[in-house]
């Protein structure tokens, strides 16, 4: 039967189809896995040429992500006595002594509360704004709509400039208010015709049966329409972080203190003796809040929640 | 339960105006049928009185309150959708507890209620199944269940039938009429399709572009049509209009088609002009005897009747009759008509002009 099958794939069909979706994730995965395995050598295999692709893992990168170190000369090592621990030791293995924690830590907080909060906002405006967009008559409904989505017509970094005297006039410049308002306004576009687009598809009668109900068209909102457009909240959310988290050329420009976020701040750790493996360890770190967001809500994703319930 | 009455109620989109100044009274315990094609406004005037539509005038009261301009959540009604619109996130039981939990009934008091209409229902089994597996007759009772569960004072449903296949259709319309009957509710109910409001309704409202062309019971409605166009649109097939100019007097009893005198009820008016013979088809005999002939055009077979096409110097004209008459193609045949049974139209304006027949029905409307 299924020999004649006009819609099942020959095996060879899907041996071609598998090459390439093999191919494609050995494209993308090696990077992240030169990455991973970059943070693990020591400064000497990360540049070693050819690449070094056996080598004996260390925790150096890391160490040096977190730590401030200082040289010290033989003498003074002596008066230290043993090093009390397992990252003591391996920093003084270069004539080191470590003398504090690495900014890494406050930024990558930064890089949470400003890019969370920024995807906060931004999913929970666009919800509103795409609801009212999908349901009621507002003036001017379609002109509204498309200088909305003007706003992302030109890459956000043209207007760096008017930003950048704005931010400062507003005393916004390096806070994590004024990152989390920028971002915000970046996203919030694609998060309203993102989200109309999956409200429009949820009928209308569950809202009204829900009045009917007696329900108050808020509450009709959050217990009706919020649970179905699920979906489509958790894939903006997914696509806000990833911009927010990312991003790199406004965090440059705008923080550079209190509010940095760790993408301008991982590249400056090179500044400190080509340290590779701090660089590769830090940005390993950074890769796993976003890949956790996106796994978490990947079962929202893939889950069609109205399937059945609406005969059309 | 309640009596709903609408007053000179009127809806405009913009320019286009979905219902006209339309005025009927729903009495208590009444099933109540907007009847009429695809935006004639029965929809909207349906959820005017739901409450999911403000009207653009007029009035409309339930129970003796007037309603209109209030959200639909203080008119205590329950509607059904056409698409059923059970919330897909919950499961049966939590679907019907939904409008009682809305009042802050007490847990204990709601499970009880939504046993109860399960089993009035027979859906007890289903009850903690999510809805998004379910038939569609059962997603239909578990939309009736919604409804009923909170002894609202009248019921809305739109089409409710119209998503059901054609055989499951016939035996979910005799349960919803049999709910009716046991719960003695008043229901307002709109579709589309004749048989279904002649089958269930106890009164039917016919609606054309947003006017109500006529008003009252399902026989009144089949026997006594007020205007052309509700002719046409109640019986399959629909009413026969025979074209002619010719005067009636108030009295006469007969009028002159093709230069024979046909049967007409006593008429009430004085009209002359373009009229329009209009005359059911099982109305219409084949007879040699008659004077008034016409030629059998096609027939299609039914079972126990048959439908002969026939072609009169009026116009085309369709007969039903046992499918033991013979009636070959292309046969020239008498043609008898009961006429007690007989309406004539004003073809100008599409009106039943008043007869005997008509008496008393037409002031209604």
């Amino acid at each position: 039967m299924s020999d004649f099958s006009v819609i099942a794939a020959t095996p060879r069909q899907k041996w071609i189809a598998g090459s390439l979706v093999v191919l494609y994730a050995v494209i993308t995965i090696l990077p992240l896995v030169w990455i991973v395995a970059t943070g693990f050598k020591s400064p000497a295999d990360a540049i070693a040429y050819p690449p070094k692709v056996v080598f004996e893992p260390t925790l150096e990168g890391y160490v040096n992500l977190f730590t401030t170190r200082s040289r010290a000369t033989p003498e003074t090592l002596e008066t230290l006595g043993p090093p009390d621990s397992w990252y003591d030791r391996i920093v003084r293995q270069y004539g080191m002594v470590i003398s504090g924690p690495s900014r890494y830590g406050e930024r990558f907080l930064n890089s949470v509360i400003i890019g969370f909060g920024s995807t906060f906002l931004s999913v929970f405006l666009g919800t509103l704004a795409a609801y009212a967009f999908s349901r009621f008559k507002v003036p001017l409904k379609d002109d509204l709509l498309f200088f909305i989505l003007s706003t992302r017509m030109m890459p956000p970094i043209a207007v760096a400039i008017p930003i950048f005297l704005m931010f400062r006039t507003l005393g916004l410049s390096d806070t994590h208010l004024g990152m989390i308002l920028l971002y915000t306004a970046v996203n919030i576009s694609l998060s309203v015709w993102l989200l109309k687009g999956f409200i429009d598809e949820i009928p209308r009668e569950y809202e009204e049966a829900a009045l009917i109900d007696g329900y108050t068209r808020f509450q009709a909102f959050r217990k009706v329409v919020l649970p179905q457009a699920a979906t489509g909240i958790a894939s903006t959310a997914i696509f806000c972080l990833i911009f927010a988290w990312n991003e790199y050329a406004f965090a440059v420009l705008l923080t550079s203190g209190t509010a940095q976020t760790a993408p301008p701040f991982i590249p400056t750790i090179i500044g400190v003796g080509k340290d590779w493996p701090a660089v590769a360890a830090g940005t390993t770190l950074f890769l796993i809040p976003v890949m956790v967001f996106t796994i978490m809500l990947r079962k929202h994703l893939l889950r069609g929640i109205t399937f059945g319930a609406v005969r059309k | 339960m309640a009596e709903i009455v609408v007053q000179n109620l009127c809806k405009e989109f913009g320019s286009f105006t979905a219902v006209q100044s339309s005025s009927f009274t729903i009495e208590d315990g009444e099933f109540f049928m907007l009847l009429g094609p695809s935006g004639c406004g029965k929809t909207t005037t349906l959820r005017m009185i739901a409450g999911l539509e403000l009207p653009t005038s007029g009035e409309i009261y339930i129970d003796g309150e007037e309603v209109g301009r209030r959200p639909a959540s203080q008119r205590d009604i329950a509607f059904v959708f056409q698409m059923f619109a059970l919330y897909p996130h919950m499961n049966v039981r939590k679907n019907i507890s939904y409008p009682l939990v809305s009042q802050g009934m007490p847990r204990a008091r709601v499970r009880e209620k939504v046993q109860e209409v399960a089993r009035i229902l027979g859906i007890e089994d289903i009850l903690d199944r999510p809805v998004g597996g379910l038939s569609g007759g059962d997603r239909q009772r578990v939309a009736l269940g919604r409804a009923i569960v909170r002894d609202p004072k009248a019921f809305m449903m739109d089409e409710p039938l119209g998503a059901l296949d054609a055989e499951f259709r016939e035996h979910m319309s005799q349960e919803l009429r049999a709910l009716h009957d046991r719960m003695g509710a008043t229901t307002v109910y709109v579709t589309h399709d004749q048989l279904e409001a002649m089958q269930m309704g106890d009164k039917i409202v016919v609606m054309n572009h947003g006017v109500i062309e006529q008003f009252g019971k399902p026989q009144d409605i089949y026997d006594k049509p007020a205007t052309m166009f509700v002719a046409d649109f109640i019986g399959s097939p629909s009413m026969n209009f025979l074209d002619f100019d010719g005067a009636v007097q108030p009295g006469s009893g007969a009028v002159t088609l093709d230069g024979q005198a046909l049967p007409v009820p006593a008429a009430r008016e004085a009209f002359s002009g373009g009229m329009a013979y209009g005359v059911r088809p099982e109305h219409v005999r084949i007879s040699d005897s008659s004077a008034y002939r016409g030629r059998v055009r096609a027939t299609e077979y039914l079972g126990t009747t048959q439908i002969v096409t026939i072609a009169t110097p009026n116009g085309e004209l369709k007969a039903r009759i046992p499918s033991e008459q013979p009636a070959r193609l292309d046969e020239t045949v008498g043609l008898d008509f009961n006429g007690t049974t007989v309406t004539l139209f004003d073809r100008q304006t599409g009106r039943a002009l008043g007869s005997e027949l008509n008496e008393g029905v037409l002031s209604r409307g």
